[in-house]
């Protein structure tokens, strides 16, 4: 163990620019989960396929990271919209969600996985552009672009999504669904309608936390399921239907695990995320922010 | 009024900030009929989840048939004979309703041979009206038949005290009816019974005692004429 | 008024053949194995040890996860556990397999006890994602463990055995062949007993099974230390039947789909239902494996999963019983 100044500054600072892209990961799961209690864990799996897609539009035309966010968030939304009415007329209506439905998720999480093994091997596929390659400079420490870029965009995403959530009529029905939804349907409004399209942003949220994380780093099939630790910790920890709780308690993963890497091997890191959620659950399920 | 069976004294319980309940006594008399009426949302359903240990009061203590219940898990609180009945029903779906009645004679009771728990379990159906249902899903019964399901799980526990939680929400006149006989049948074989209702003219039929409780907090305690008289409680029901 | 009993769920007073049936036809089982002996090649052997394995796994697992609604996601987590209790007291020890899936049920059961400790008093989804929680930390620290060897992993000799048994794997199917019979014995106990009756109480709705005096949590950990140790059990002969155990077989990502799709498949409601399902998906598989890769493998399990749960989620136990009702 190497104890030094700069390489704890460096690994905090670190940790924070991670902790902005895992917002960006974690956000549909806070909305999917947090609010509308749909145990999505195939969340991770979609981000995966977000990131393929990126792997896929540079490879083929030669697309730039924020070129393929605008042609694959879209996409995303549409798929997510068409996914969660699917979910609901299978699951939610017969009132299975919480074996079959889990179960559910599960398979799918699975066939994703191993759909992109099949298709795309178990190689390391990454995208790169020319403004990724320089590194930014704060201070005594350098950071590269490849996660700034992710950090910069993850944040704005979640300013973006806070903000629709709570000037949009649509988004403040989501909103009311997450904190009763039987009042909501007192009140004449479709809670379905509105869960559609919540699960329609995730899901966009999930293909651009994808392509993000081509960007910071090569990916393969299996990462995704680091992330479900991941996103799920953050979730719980940040109060479950939090923006704000996401962020910090994304933040505090980050530095938790960038320390534990820098000081402790890599080999421990996916532990991290999971030891956190379960100290979380043991000690405070409410989370840090939540009810 | 008789010695006390179910006493909740100082019951406070907060909400994230809400004052659900402020410092709430509610006591009953064993073989009393006591209705407890307010507004929507004043907490009703709070107070019988912190009787039937469904949640845990901020503060306050309960005593049920003179033990302190007050941290008692719900589960045993029912095998004590302290029984509840769930305003929107709570069926076993995936049990036929005569093995819904089961459940309780095999837990609360603790019935063993699977005998005397079918014998007892048809007598019960039998008391409540659904014998002709036994075998059926509940998922085919009707509303008023999905009360009597839930009052039939909760005789099944033998109660001493039995909490019935807006058992006659939505249903018509005639069915109101119905549900009122079998409970006034109830106390007389001996059953303390607390009716929360919204109903007017049952609670003040069935009632030997009222309760009211507006906004967490409880403003009247007393004969049913009495009660409905009061100035506050006029205004929490008409306005000013 | 009588009551005529025709239930769409088994009837509470059913008679003892079924557990009756179930010893007997383990115990056929392992005659047959015996005097077929050698004269069938190993490689059915092979493939029956891992339908066996996955009998008990699938069962194990719908003991919480069918009876109880709980889902586990972390089955592969409970079977390595089993397996590397098995490699600790092998490199310590050299102790006879029935002690070592004694120590892997102790192991994995207590792993089921405190997982279940921490988390079944929240919602059902955090006790899933607390499994798999638990499944990866352990993964993790077991791969930084130079002493079962790390992510290298470690090689483990069969011991020699008399001749009664005939091969080595022969022994380890019939050992499985008791095992599973175990299972699902235990399995159709509990469904039978009142521990069943509680647990189909909390599945269909847990408040109101407390308010009908069902001590929740006490069943929902009487049956989560039980499928975990029954979990860990499959896993001890493991290292045995592999001779080289690393995480990343331990905790493969057949034995996490599998647990859950089998039972799924099969029906969850029903003693047979995990059994049903581990034959179908397992024989599917095995005769998948000699035709396309393990990846496709999987997939195609994963596939049925998803059909399965769209199209029939009551599995094969819903099919055959919806059948039966029709006909009537």
């Amino acid at each position: 163990m190497n104890f030094s100044w700069d390489l704890l500054v460096n690994a905090f600072v670190t940790g924070v620019v991670l902790g902005g892209f895992y917002a960006a990961a974690a956000i549909g799961v806070t909305i999917e989960f947090g609010m509308l209690d749909i145990v999505n864990i195939a969340h991770p799996a979609f981000m995966i396929a977000g990131a393929y897609l990126a792997y896929l539009g540079w490879n083929s035309f030669a697309f730039d990271p924020f070129v393929a966010i605008a042609v694959f968030a879209p996409l995303g939304l549409l798929f997510g919209r068409v996914f969660y009415r699917a979910y609901h007329v299978f699951f939610e209506r017969r009132g299975d969600e919480s074996l079959q439905g889990l179960a559910f998720f599960f398979g799918i999480l699975f066939i994703v996985e191993i759909g992109l093994v099949l298709i795309f091997g178990v190689d390391y596929r990454s995208i790169s552009a020319p403004y990724l390659e320089s590194t930014f400079g704060i201070g005594r420490i350098s950071v590269s672009w490849r996660i700034m870029v992710p950090f910069l965009v993850g944040l704005a995403m979640l300013a973006g999504i806070q903000l629709y959530l709570s000037r949009t009529f649509t988004g403040r029905t989501i909103l009311a669904v997450a904190q009763d939804i039987e009042a909501v349907r007192l009140i004449g409004a479709n809670p379905v309608r509105a869960k559609e399209i919540a699960f329609g942003i995730a899901t966009a949220s999930a293909i651009v936390a994808g392509i993000l994380l081509i960007i910071i780093q090569p990916v393969e099939p299996s990462i995704g399921r680091d992330y479900i630790g991941r996103t799920f910790a953050i979730c719980v920890l940040g109060g479950m239907a939090s923006i704000p709780g996401t962020l910090i308690a994304s933040l505090i993963l980050g530095v938790a695990e960038t320390f534990t890497t820098t000081f402790f091997g890599p080999s421990w890191s996916p532990a991290v995320s999971f030891g956190l959620l379960l100290v979380t659950l043991a000690l405070r399920p409410t989370g840090l922010f939540g009810r | 009024m008789s010695a006390a069976i179910l006493a909740g004294a100082s019951i406070t319980k907060q909400f994230d900030g809400f004052a659900a309940l402020t410092d709430v006594d509610l006591t009953v008399g064993k073989g009393e009929r006591v209705g407890l009426i307010g507004p929507n949302g004043s907490g009703k359903s709070t107070l019988v989840n912190c009787f039937a240990g469904i949640i845990a009061a901020d503060s306050g203590s309960i005593v049920f048939d003179g033990a302190d219940i007050t941290a008692a898990p719900a589960w045993l609180r029912a095998k004590h004979g302290l029984a509840r009945t769930y305003q929107i029903p709570r069926p076993f779906h995936g049990m036929t309703v005569q093995e819904n009645i089961q459940v309780p004679l095999r837990f609360a009771v603790g019935h063993r041979s699977a005998r005397v728990i079918s014998v007892e379990a048809q007598a019960i159906l039998d008391q409540v009206g659904l014998a002709d249902k036994a075998s059926r899903s509940p998922k085919v019964l009707t509303q008023v038949e999905l009360r009597k399901l839930e009052l039939g799980r909760a005789l099944a526990a033998r109660p001493k005290v039995l909490i019935a939680d807006e058992v006659m929400a939505g249903l018509s006149d005639s069915e109101v009816d119905e549900i009122l006989a079998l409970l006034t049948r109830l106390n007389a074989q001996g059953i303390t019974i607390l009716l929360i209702e919204h109903i007017m003219r049952a609670v003040m039929m069935f009632s030997q005692r009222i309760v009211v409780i507006v906004a967490g907090r409880k403003i009247a305690d007393g004969l049913p004429d009495d009660v409905m008289r009061q100035d506050d409680v006029e205004r929490a029901y008409l306005g000013e | 008024m009588s009551a005529t009993f025709e239930s769409h769920k088994s009837s509470v007073a059913t008679p003892l053949y079924s557990g009756l049936a179930i010893v007997l036809a383990g115990a056929t089982l392992v005659a047959v194995a015996l005097l077929v002996g050698s004269r069938v090649s190993e490689y059915y052997y092979l493939a029956a040890y891992t339908i066996l394995q996955f009998i008990v796994l699938g069962t194990a697992w719908n003991i919480l996860g069918g009876y109880g609604g709980y889902v586990n996601f972390g089955a592969a987590g409970f079977f390595a556990a089993g397996c590397y209790t098995t490699v600790v007291l092998n490199k310590l020890f050299h102790l006879p397999l029935i002690v070592d899936m004694a120590a892997a049920a102790a192991a994995a059961g207590l792993m089921g006890l405190g997982t279940g400790y921490m988390t079944l008093r929240l919602r059902g989804v955090f006790f899933a994602i607390a499994t798999l929680a638990v499944a990866i930390v352990l993964q993790t620290v077991i791969s930084n463990w130079s002493f079962v060897g790390g992510g290298r992993g470690v090689y483990v000799v069969r011991p020699e055995i008399s001749g009664l048994f005939g091969t080595y794997a022969h022994f380890l199917v019939m050992l499985m062949i008791g095992l599973a019979t175990c299972a699902v014995f235990a399995a159709w106990a509990v469904e039978k007993s009142w521990i069943g009756v509680g647990l189909a109480a909390i599945r269909d709705n847990e408040t109101a099974a407390e308010t009908c005096g069902v001590p929740s949590l006490r069943l929902k950990l009487i049956a989560a230390t039980t499928s975990g140790a029954l979990m860990g059990m499959a896993g001890a002969p493991f290292p045995y039947y592999v001779s080289y155990v690393d995480p990343a077989t331990a905790f493969s990502l057949a034995i996490a789909v599998n647990s859950i799709a089998m039972p799924l498949v099969g029906g969850t409601t029903a003693w047979w239902g995990p059994l049903v399902g581990a034959i179908m998906l397992g024989s599917v598989q095995q005769i998948l494996t000699v035709t396309v890769s393990s990846a496709a493998n999987l997939f195609i399990v994963g596939v049925l999963l998803v059909v399965f749960l769209t199209v029939a989620p009551r599995g094969v136990v819903g099919i055959v019983r919806a059948w039966k009702r029709g006909s009537q």
